[in-house]
């Protein structure tokens, strides 16, 4: 058997190959996660960019920089490339680095469909970033797309959609492997319930992505064949009806907000008991609860659709429906706050970030929770309230830690400290300045400023000011994390890491039990014991 | 010695690049020609060449893979939940034409029509004398007059085609089971071409339907329901077959036991999600 595999594989030494094919054709969970994530922070800056060409144009009233349509094109790309090119491949490239190493496998259980899922993630986004060089523009419709006006893109339109084909089908390679793995390759000793919550919400969240990336596909396919093909799914002369669009797009794009926060809870409630000392208070009902919010993303999508002219029946279904997410979603709050409840914290970077996150986070969910009431969404619907909510929820929730899960786990990843300092400078600027740039916009948006609009009336001025301001610190800010990230990995003026690198953290994660930084193969034989404090 | 030191960890895989770099130069050709460029052909082609060699390629590898014993039942557990997580991220693919069929009948054109607790009466101003009836073109009569495609010709014909290969699909499973070779060949020979009969009868349909009948995927929203879900489904009996015949190809060369034969599975368990889809379409689309 070992003859055979020496064979086929040729390098039985288990050392990456050398040079930039390496990285090509690598099928190390290792080797492909720390390529998801450089690309995720690649195109964070890339998708800052875009957010800081939209804030210098908001800056003052009145047109500055860029046409109108340019200023379209940049909010749908920007949200497009944030949530499709940033967010979503850092958390699989956490899945990548740290589901095996936190359930004792070799590696992920499909090696070559991780390689081919990562590359369908960099061709999609080729193809994104195409429409921006066409006759008539990137797409400007907005990222949700909504017919009949998406279907006045020009020629960007077809690459919008296959770009779109390709971002699922990467996600649902990526999903599906996640699955294979957690429910396969797991130590034996780990049992469901022992495994760590960043595992237990990326299983969740690897179903969410299977039922909902083919729903988008379709409902962008349709897109495409109502715009080149003739059909009538989205025009009502033909007995078609544009609303349809809205309930498929929701339908994904629902459970698709909770593909970006459920990960991010589980690094919180992976973060948050190592610094506290403690054990993660409710283990068990943080998993329920996970579950509980991703089968309530299902059945709730047409809160986003509330002006739409639905039923009052309609209506008041999806009302109550969303409300109730607030109850597991507080189930997790209460127990981060009482994990940390007379715990023997310290506060380093992660940690800072994770406070940060469990406080501005709980302020994006009660933002959340005053627009699942239909008769005040007829009010905030499309306004800067709504894009402060979900800034709030994006931005220092998952944002917040994946900076924190990058801090957490590259002295793990690269075997060095990194510079405390000037980690805890970045936290500073970031919440400090985070705050300044979107806090405004509740204000904006309750005194009636629209969404997706390069121009305002004068009274919106001072505080679009305000939040423009904060958003270049807190983009310039984000320049810091990369030198810190690159200095890290370099090694230059950092403190080697220990193989547990924080106190009493082998007895949170089977990951802290590795050397650091940890070997290229890694629980090539599963460990016999696991971690049990979860208890 | 545990599970997990036998797991084969290939160390490198050069397919999945060259089919990535085949599927973007296709369908990047594809909206080349949606745009009207005379480049796109050439690279759809291209793109599509690429891709076929990457198929078969890393077909390849995996079957001499798996004949060389490499694959363990820890593997190939992998596999199945693979393969079975695929097929659900399909139901899920039909499921949004299902529900835009269903929507469209249950509530745009009601609401069209002026029925209902949606837009209230403002339809009747929009599209004055519009009634709600399946099958329908809309309101604006889009694509001209058509017939309705009946459910007792072809496609019934059809289902019964489908029916029969899923049946021959494990009568071939069971001979493979039973190291009866002659009867998985046979059975699976069966298989395969009832799924490209069903595939001629459908274009049989579909060349009726544009030159008979006037219904065509411009026919208004039925046109379009019609076409899409039906279309979709005869691409993936094409799809299905295929696979067949590569399981077939390989049963031919003796390369399964009746322990180790996740290849057939996987396509036999494709083969029955896309006999199951047909089922729902032949109830939903052309007998309701």
């Amino acid at each position: 058997m070992s003859a055979v595999t020496a064979e086929n594989d040729g390098h039985h030494d288990h050392k990456p190959a050398k040079g930039f094919m390496r990285w090509i054709v690598t099928t190390n969970h290792k080797d492909i996660g720390t390529m998801y994530l450089v690309f995720a922070l690649a195109m964070f800056f890339v998708g800052g960019v875009m957010a800081l060409i939209i804030r210098s144009e908001l800056f003052e009233p009145g047109m500055q920089f860029v046409e109108p349509q340019f200023f379209n094109s940049m909010t749908t790309m920007h949200a497009l490339v944030m949530i499709f090119g940033a967010v979503m491949p850092a958390f699989v490239g956490f899945a990548n680095w740290q589901i095996p190493m936190m359930i004792g496998a070799p590696d992920m259980a499909l090696p070559r469909m991780n390689n081919m899922s990562f590359w369908m993630l960099v061709a999609g986004i080729l193809l994104l970033f195409s429409t921006l060089f066409v006759e008539g523009g990137a797409p400007a419709a907005g990222w949700t797309m909504y017919p009949p006006l998406v279907l006045q893109t020009g020629n960007a339109l077809p690459f919008a959609i296959f770009s779109i084909h390709l971002l699922g089908i990467s996600s649902i390679m990526g999903a599906i492997n996640i699955i294979a793995t957690i429910f396969n390759m797991r130590a034996p000793a780990m049992s469901l319930m022992k495994m760590p919550l960043f595992v237990w919400t990326w299983i969740i969240t690897a179903f969410l992505l299977i039922a909902i990336m083919p729903v988008f596909a379709g409902a962008v396919t349709m897109l495409l064949t109502d715009r080149f093909f003739d059909t009538s799914f989205f025009d009502a002369a033909g007995g078609g009806d544009p609303v349809l669009y809205q309930h498929l797009f929701w339908f994904f794009g629902h459970p698709e907000v909770y593909v970006l926060i459920l990960p991010t809870f589980g690094i919180a409630s992976t973060i948050i008991p190592v610094f506290a000392r403690k054990p993660l208070f409710g283990y068990a009902s943080m998993v329920y609860a996970t579950a509980a919010i991703a089968f309530l993303s299902f059945i709730v999508w047409a809160h986003h659709m509330f002006l739409v002219g639905m039923p009052l029946v309609g209506e008041l279904y999806f009302m109550y429906a969303t409300m109730i997410i607030a109850v597991p979603t507080a189930v997790k709050v209460f127990n981060w706050t009482a994990t940390m409840w007379k715990g023997a914290m310290t506060f380093e970077t992660p940690m800072l970030f994770s406070v940060a996150f469990v406080i501005l986070f709980t302020i994006g969910g009660f933002t959340g929770l005053m627009m699942s009431l239909a008769p005040v969404d007829f009010q905030y619907h499309d306004t800067y309230f709504i894009v402060a909510h979900f800034h709030y929820v994006l931005v220092p929730a998952a944002i917040f830690m994946i900076m924190a899960g990058c801090y957490f786990w590259l002295p793990k990843w690269t075997g060095n400290m990194y510079d405390e300092r000037l980690g805890r400078l970045h936290f500073w600027l970031s919440v400090i300045s985070v705050n300044v740039l979107f806090f405004p916009q509740h204000f904006l948006g309750l005194a009636g400023m629209p969404r997706r609009i390069p121009d305002y009336a004068v009274q919106f001025a001072d505080w679009n000011m305000i939040s423009s301001i904060g958003a270049f610190v807190y983009g310039f800010s984000q320049l810091l994390f990369v030198y810190i990230v690159y200095k890290t990995i370099r090694g230059i003026d950092c403190e080697k890491a220990t193989d547990e690198v924080w106190e009493g953290a082998s007895e949170h994660g089977l990951e802290w039990r590795l050397p650091s930084p940890a070997p290229y193969h890694t629980f090539e034989t599963p460990p016999d014991e696991v971690p049990t404090e979860h208890f | 010695m545990s599970t997990n030191v036998a797991y084969y960890i290939p160390h490198k895989a050069v397919w999945p690049i060259i089919g990535t770099g085949g599927l973007m130069m296709m369908l990047a050709g594809f909206a080349n020609y949606l745009n009207g460029n005379a480049i796109g052909p050439t690279m759809m082609i291209l793109g599509l060449m690429v891709f076929i060699v990457m198929l078969t390629g890393w077909f390849a590898l995996q079957s001499s893979e798996s004949e060389l014993g490499m694959y363990n039942h820890s593997v190939g557990i992998s596999y199945r939940m693979g393969m079975m997580w695929f097929i659900f991220s399909e139901v899920m693919f039909f499921a949004a034409f299902f529900g835009a069929l269903w929507y469209t009948r249950n509530i745009s054109i009601d609401w069209l029509a002026g029925i209902g607790g949606g837009p209230g009466k403002s339809s009747n101003l929009l599209w004055p004398g519009f009634e709600s009836v399946w099958p329908t073109n809309g309101p604006g009569n889009v694509g001209g007059d058509y017939e309705e495609m009946g459910a007792f010709g072809l496609p019934f014909l059809n289902t019964l085609l489908l029916l029969t290969s899923g049946v021959t699909c494990t009568w071939a499973h069971h001979g493979l089971l039973a190291k009866n070779r002659d009867q998985l060949i046979k059975g699976l020979m069966t298989t395969v071409g009832l799924g490209f009969l069903f595939v001629a009868f459908q274009a049989i349909e579909y060349y009726e339907a544009y030159h008979e009948m006037g219904l065509t995927l411009g026919s208004g929203v039925y046109g379009s329901t019609f076409f899409m879900l039906t279309g979709f489904h005869g691409f993936h009996v094409c799809v299905g077959a295929i696979i067949l015949s590569v399981v077939l190809f390989r049963s031919w060369k003796g390369h399964f036991t009746p322990e180790n034969h996740f290849a057939f599975e996987g396509a036999a368990w494709y083969w029955h999600f896309v006999d199951v889809v047909w089922v729902g379409l032949f109830i939903f689309v052309y007998i309701l």
